[in-house]
Formats: structure tokens, sequence, C-alpha cells
């Protein structure tokens, strides 16, 4: 949906007078400036050591592997960036054609020579001691294994062709552009899924499939990824089609209600907002929520469970940060004391208690402690603002960690060997949730997740929900207005380390076993980078936001989906996060507010538009300015 | 003391001669201290029921200390601030704007990202009573009919005219028994100034009692009932609106202060 989003609708409905320019007719600074961008990126990928550590991991059987994929994603990125025209109100879009395939031609060619230039430069000269990747290895895969002339030669090539195709997705229609990025994705996605695809056809008993897509060297083979694009084009054309579909229908139908708004996308939006819809809607994604796990490999319920964790984290610190405003850089601790009281309290190798009272119990004695962390922590915290209090958290999440792994308290807390032996959850004499079982382990986890969702659905729109937005926006005004911001930021801290310490409580017994380390600082970060990329204060957000990082990529401990990344997830992380502050920094799932804020900035630019909601409401329903908003 | 403090002057004209002896406010020798620096020198301020008063002064007079002191923000190192004719020196802001006083801030400071409806709300915080919050956000949209079709509209995107009709509705939503203002023509452009204080007349005429805080003194007193003016502290002028404009040390207090 949001790749989709990201093409310029306007592209295939150019007039037919759209004016046409010369081949040559270039923004040529603009392709210099870009190609210069994609030269010293190319150059940077190349020595990260991606092309090398994935060489072997192939993607289609014997052509394409992953090593040679990260050299040729930028470089159709870049080209099809550079072709980006911004159509102005009142202005005539140019007519697109030869001129921009040339313009990405151009950019990839003299983008990938900054590849040359790595070619030449690691054939003469060696600085492999504080460049690593500066290697043979590196340049074999440049050269392909033949010789230098051919590797300095072939990039500028391969960069003129695969951007002559990034830039040419501007001269065909917005359809095929939109088809040939799912084929694209979906192949990619199927190759490098591999061992997820195959554990979920081995759940459904299913594993011709997987038998048969995938080659012996893990790659896809040639004819299953040629059926997979088919696949993939056949979909986009019929989800296309229905959305044409969907739009004829609602339009007739608009016209039978409101005789004059004809405008066919508002009614479209209000047609497939009937709340009957949203609700069957819900009811079948619990449904399959709850039913699904049972389905699910092991490898696939271990992924959802961490994923799961880092929600309730993520939701944690959302309330900290997205709706106080907190900027809480050691939200790690409330973790750590989530685990290691569980694990103190139901180890048998806890080395000063023996009470080894079970798990539920456990969980409360978390939750208390958690909520005693957060107001010790809160308390000398909040009087701060801004810079200072981030600097002061990140020191309080770091205390916390130092002491687990203290002499001083080794007799509690066992130092950097940690506590083991943390036996499973008893559920009641019903069922045992132990680390080996992961989808045990997933259903705990999303029990919990439905309450820590359920928790910050309702206190967003609470009294206390407000104080905090308001205390974010502005805290003195909101002093003005009587809020009493000092136990108000303390309730948040609280209720954020509760959420946090669920988390913990349920690591411990996954696990079975607590350090130090796992609760080092990095955790914060991670955390705070999947509430800032999922939409701060957007509950959807903050769950899509875990799902893509954590699942996708991995946790700080923990494998994703693409394990080949694991080794440049930190890099990817910084990446993304840059890319999001640039281009979207309301994040992935703004929240409703914000995305009611953003269509209503549109609007105000729009006197148009405006006045088409104006006769819209007067026609008849209220609430048509908040379409977009209610979305998620 | 200062000999210009008018401790022992009689009942103010405008006072209403209503059953009220009480002021709604009040302050009585307050001093206060930021750090060592005394800033607020026996201060003494009286606002009745009904009464559209002005606090004037230049920069670094102490008009926002005195707001700050009269919300709790600030507390004073010794006198008394009295609601109602009971002295809340030594209790919080939140009891004070649940006893009624309200502030209207300097340069509006709405909450931007917020719709204007939560702007409203959040001025009600303290509130318990929906139905008489539902008649009161009523009575703004009477007062302030733009508000009503900004409702759901980020605040921060309103005009700056609109920003100041929200900012005042926000403060009437806590039902205030005294509206305070500080500098409610600070930072907007003359022909909003001119309908700010026009807003201001129209709240006041609607019944509010309103103490503003302002440096423009003769767009105050062409308002006000009557005003006091601050200068380093003290008050200097305890008069009424007509005779404060008719008297020739205001301007002469004025340029004092300016020289900083």
């Amino acid at each position: 949906m949001t790749a989709a989003g990201d093409f310029p609708a306007s592209q295939d409905a150019a007039p037919a007078a759209a004016p046409r320019r010369r081949l040559l007719e270039q923004d040529w600074r603009k392709l210099l400036r870009a190609s210069a961008i994609l030269a010293i990126a190319q150059v940077f990928i190349g020595l990260s050591g991606m092309p090398v550590s994935f060489d072997r991991r192939l993607l289609i059987d014997p052509i394409l592997s992953l090593g040679y994929l990260s050299l040729l994603w930028l470089p159709l990125a870049v080209s099809y960036w550079v072709g980006r025209e911004q159509v102005l109100e009142g202005m005539t879009a140019y007519a697109r054609g030869g001129r921009d395939v040339l313009a990405g031609a151009i950019t990839g060619a003299v983008g990938n020579a900054g590849l040359t230039l790595l070619v030449v430069g690691i054939t003469h000269f060696d600085i492999r001691d504080p460049l690593v990747n500066w290697s043979p290895q590196l340049l074999g895969i440049l050269e392909f294994e033949e010789s230098v002339w051919l590797g300095a030669l072939i990039w500028p090539a391969i960069g003129a062709g695969v951007g002559a195709l990034g830039g040419g997705m501007h001269w065909a229609s917005s359809r095929i552009t939109r088809t040939t990025v799912i084929v694209l994705l979906s192949v990619f996605g199927t190759a490098v899924l591999e061992s997820v695809i195959t554990d979920l056809s081995q759940g459904f008993h299913i594993e011709a499939v997987s038998d048969w897509l995938y080659g012996p060297k893990r790659g896809l083979t040639y004819p299953a990824a040629i059926v997979v694009a088919a696949a993939a084009a056949a979909i986009a054309g019929g989800i296309a089609a229905y959305r044409a579909f969907l739009a004829r229908t609602a339009s007739t139908s608009g016209q039978l209600g409101i005789a004059a708004s004809g405008e066919t996308s508002a009614n479209r939006v209000r047609w497939r907002r009937i709340p009957v819809r949203r609700l069957v809607g819900f009811a079948l994604s619990a449904a399959a929520i709850v039913v699904l796990p049972l389905f699910l490999g092991r490898l696939t319920n271990e992924l959802l469970a961490n994923v799961g964790l880092f929600i309730l984290l993520a939701l944690g610190l959302n309330i900290i940060v997205g709706l106080a405003g907190i900027l809480d850089l050691g939200y790690v601790a409330f973790f750590a004391v989530g685990g290691y009281s569980v694990a103190v309290l139901t180890s048998p190798g806890s080395p000063r208690f023996d009470l080894e009272i079970p798990w539920f119990g456990a969980l409360f004695a978390a939750m208390l402690l958690a909520g005693l962390a957060g107001l010790l922590i809160g308390a000398p915290v909040i009087r701060m603002r801004g810079d200072y209090l981030a600097i002061v958290t990140l020191g309080f999440g770091e205390i916390i960690r130092v002491l687990l792994l203290s002499d001083w308290l080794s007799g509690t807390f066992n130092g950097a060997q940690g506590i083991t032996n943390i036996p499973g959850v008893e559920v009641f004499g019903l069922a045992t949730v132990r680390g080996f079982e992961p989808r045990s382990v997933l259903y705990l986890v999303l029990v919990f997740c439905a309450i820590a969702v359920y928790v910050s659905w309702r206190l967003e729109n609470s009294r206390i929900g407000r104080a905090w937005m308001a205390i974010r926006e502005d805290e003195s005004v909101a002093e003005a207005m009587g809020v009493d911001t000092v136990s108000a930021k303390l309730m948040a801290f609280v209720t954020g380390a509760v959420l946090g310490s669920f988390s913990g409580a349920i690591l411990s017994a996954k696990v079975g076993s607590v350090f130090p380390h796992s609760f080092a600082i990095i955790v914060s970060i991670v955390i705070l980078v999947v509430v800032i990329f999922g939409g701060m204060g957007s509950i959807a957000g903050v769950i899509a936001g875990a799902a893509v990082l954590i699942g996708v990529l991995g946790g700080p401990n923990q494998p994703g989906l693409l394990q080949e990344f694991a080794e440049y997830k930190i890099l990817i992380y910084g990446a993304l996060l840059v890319w999001m502050m640039l281009q979207r920094s309301e994040g992935l799932i703004p929240s409703v507010r914000r995305a009611r804020e953003l269509h209503l900035d549109e609007m105000n630019q729009d006197a148009w538009l405006r006045a088409q909601v104006a006769a819209d409401d007067a026609g008849g329903g209220g609430g048509g300015d908040r379409s977009e908003g209610e979305q998620p | 003391m200062s000999p210009n403090t008018p401790e022992t002057n009689s009942p103010t004209p405008a006072q209403p001669a209503s059953v009220q002896s009480e002021p709604v406010l009040e302050l009585r020798r307050v001093n206060t201290h930021y750090g060592a620096v005394h800033i607020l020198k026996d201060v003494d301020l009286d606002i009745y029921s009904g009464e559209l008063v002005c606090l004037l002064g230049g920069n670094a007079s102490g008009k926002s200390t005195t707001l700050r002191t009269i919300l709790g923000m600030v507390k004073p190192t010794t006198g008394d601030v009295k609601v109602n004719g009971q002295v809340v020196t030594h209790q919080s802001t939140r009891d004070r704007v649940a006893m009624g006083v309200t502030m209207v801030p300097e340069n509006r400071r709405l909450f931007k990202r917020l719709t204007v409806r939560e702007n409203l709300d959040l001025g009600a915080y303290l509130r318990s009573d929906s139905d008489q919050i539902a008649s009161d956000m009523e009575r703004v949209f009477d007062l302030f009919p733009r508000v009503k079709e900004r409702l759901n509209q980020k605040s921060g995107t309103l005009s700056g005219g609109e920003q100041q009709m929200v900012a005042i509705g926000r403060a009437l939503m806590a039902n205030p028994r005294v509206l305070l203002m500080d500098e409610p023509s600070m930072g907007l452009a003359p022909a909003l100034v001119q309908q700010n204080f026009e807003l201001i007349q129209q709240i006041h005429e609607a019944g509010m009692t309103v103490f503003m805080v302002e440096q423009n003194a003769n767009m105050a007193l062409s308002i006000a009932d009557r005003g006091w003016v601050l200068q380093t502290g003290r008050v200097v002028l305890d008069d009424t609106a007509e005779n404060l404009l008719a008297h020739p040390d205001l301007q002469a207090s004025y340029l004092g202060t300016a020289e900083q």
C-alpha cells in the first residue's frame, strides 16, 4: 500500500497537449548530484562488505546472488528518483519519453563509475589496513572473476542499463510501473524469505511447494522465479481491476445518494468504511491471529513471539515518548527489572532466594517493582526538560545494567553469570509455556500484547491521556490549565515501566536465563527506533514498526526474517531512520490525530478540495473531512 | 512602603455596588524574589467581580511575575494571595485553577498539534460536570462562531486571530471566576490587536471578570474600568482608567522603565 502510494498519481493522466522536451534538455546539475550520491553510496556498499558476505546467498539459482543485488538496487532507485518531478498547480506536466530514459542511464552509468574507481583502486593500492573490505574477494566479485578491464568497464554499462530501466519507469504508465515494482519485490521476497517459506509450508503440510520453489543451494530455481513473477503480475493486475470496479460501483451508488457530488474517491472511501465491515474485519483478523500459530512452524512462531515482545516494549515506551513527550533513552531499565524480578523469584538457581514462586506471582511482583523503578527513575528526571532529561535517562538505563553486573549485588543477581534455570510458565495447570515450544510463548505474548494494546488505547482517549498530550505540547500552559504535571509525568513513567516489565518477565521464562548484557543500551535505542519508525503516539504504527524492524531485520539479540542482514542490522536501522526523518517524519503509520492534521494541511492549501468537502457535507453525512484519518 | 502606594485608597469608583464585599482576587503586600533578586515589592491588588482591570508596566516591571504569583507558579516570599477571600498562597496551581483562576497565556500558546476541540477540552481539564461543560462549549461557540467551524482542525494551522479566539475559549472552558490575560496585544498585527481588545470587551460584557497585564497602556485603558501601573516591581499608580489616561506621570513612568 505505502509503496504504491509513493508514485505520483498524475503520470498517466497527463493531457495530450503536454509539452515535449528534447533528448538533451536535461537538468544536468541534478543528474550530476544524483550520480555523485550514487557513486559514493555504491563505493560505501562495496566497502561495507555486503557484496562479499552476501555472495554465497543465491537468490535466483544460477544468475543472481544477494551480493550482486546489493550493488544493483541503488542505481535503479536513484535513477528513478532523478526523474521525479513535482507538477505544480496550474502547470502542465511535461510529456515523458526518451529523455527520462537517457537521464536514468546517465545517472546509473556515472554513478556506477564509482565502482570502476573501486576496481582500479583495489588493483593498484592496498589500504586493507583501515578498510577491511578493500580486499581481493571484493575485487573478484566486482570483476566477475574475470579481468580488471572487464570489471572496470562493465559496471558503468550495468549502471546505464539499470538506470535506463529506472528512468524509463516515468515513461511507462503508473500501472505498469506499479506492477513492475510489485513483481520485483515479490521475486525478491520469495527468494530471500526461503527459510520462512519452507517453515510455513511445513506447518501447512505443503512441503512440495517449497521443495519446488527452491533449488538445492537455497535460491529460487529459474522456472520458480518466472512463475512467482507471473503470479505477482496477475495478482497486481487483479487488484487494479478490483479497484477500478470498486470505483465504478461507488460512483454509481454515489450518484443515487447525493445528487451533486460525483467525486468518486471521496465516495469510495466512505463506502468502504461501513462500521460493519470494520467489525467483520476486526473479528476475522482476531480469529486469524488466534488460529494461525497452530499452523506456523517453529521458526515463524519464534519470530512472531520476538516481535510481540518488542511490541510490548514499544507500546510502553510509546506512552512515555509518544504521548507524554518525555524522551526516555533508558527504557531498557524497566525491561531488565521485569526480567530479573521473574528470574530471582522463580528460578531454583537464584543465588539469594529459594522462593520458586509461580510465574504469575512473580509477574505481579515484577509489575510492582517496575512501577517502583518508574517512580524512582521518574522522580528526579521529570524536573528536567529536553536534552538534559534524555541524557539523565540514558544514565539510569546504564545504572541498572551496571548494578546487575556488580560484585556488590552479585549475591542476588549473580553478576555476569546471570540467572539460569528459570522455569516455564504454568498456566493454571492447563498448559505450560516453555521456550522450546515457541507456539506456547507466542500465545502468551499475544495475550499480553492484547492487554497492552487495550490499555494504550483506553489511556490515549482518557483524561490522563489528554493531560499527557498537553504536557507534550506545552508543559507550562498545561500546568496553567490545572494539569498536575508532576504526577501526570510520573504516571506516564510508571505505566510505561509496567508494560515494559511484562516483556521482560516473558523473556525470562522464554529464554530460561537472564544476563546483564541482554539489557544493554542498544536495546533502549532499538525500542526507540521502533517507536519513531512506526509513528510516535500511534498504536498501529508501533505494532507495524515492531513487525517491520524486529520481524524483518531482527532485534538486538534476536534474528529476524532476513537473517542474512543480521550483521548490517544497525546500519540498516540507521539508514531507515534517516530516510524516515527526511521523508515521513510522522512515522510509518501516523497516529489518527496526526494523519488528520496532515490531511487538513493539504486541505488548507487546496481551496478547491475544501469547496468539495463543504459541498459534500452540505449534501449529507458530515465527517467527510476526516476520511483519511480513520483509515488505520 | 512607597508613598505612591495607594494603601488608603477609597473603594474604586468602578467597583460594582453589588453585594460583594470580598474581591474575587486579592494580593496583599506581596513580595516575590527570583533567587536573591527582589522582583515584586509590596504589591497590593484587588479585583472585584465583573470588573475589567489592567496592570500596566514596561519591560521588566514585574507584570508577568505578578501573574505567575497569582497562579502559584512562583511562591511569594511574604504577603498573601487571596481568591474569594480565601488565602491560597500555599496552594498549588491546580487548586487555584480549580477555584476559578485561569490564564490566557502570552502569545496564545495553544497546544498546536492538538485540534481545537482538544484544546477546549483541556481548558475544562479539572471539571467533571459534563453537561455544564457542553453548555459552556456552546457558549464559546456563541461568542466565537469561527471556533466552531475549525473544531476538528489542528490549532496550529489557524490564523492568528482565530488562535486568539481559541486561547480565550480554552480559558473560558474552565468556567473561571476571573480571567487573567497575559499581554493580549503581544505578537499580533495592529489590526488583530484591535480585534483582540474587542474580544476581551465582548467577554467582559458577557459578565466575565478580566484582569489583563499589558504594555500597551492606551489600548488597555480604553476598555478597562481601572488599572495599576507597575514600575520596577512597585505599584506606582492606582486609579480609574480615565484618570490614569489623563495622568501626567503615566508617560513618565513608562519612560522611566523603558530605560531599563
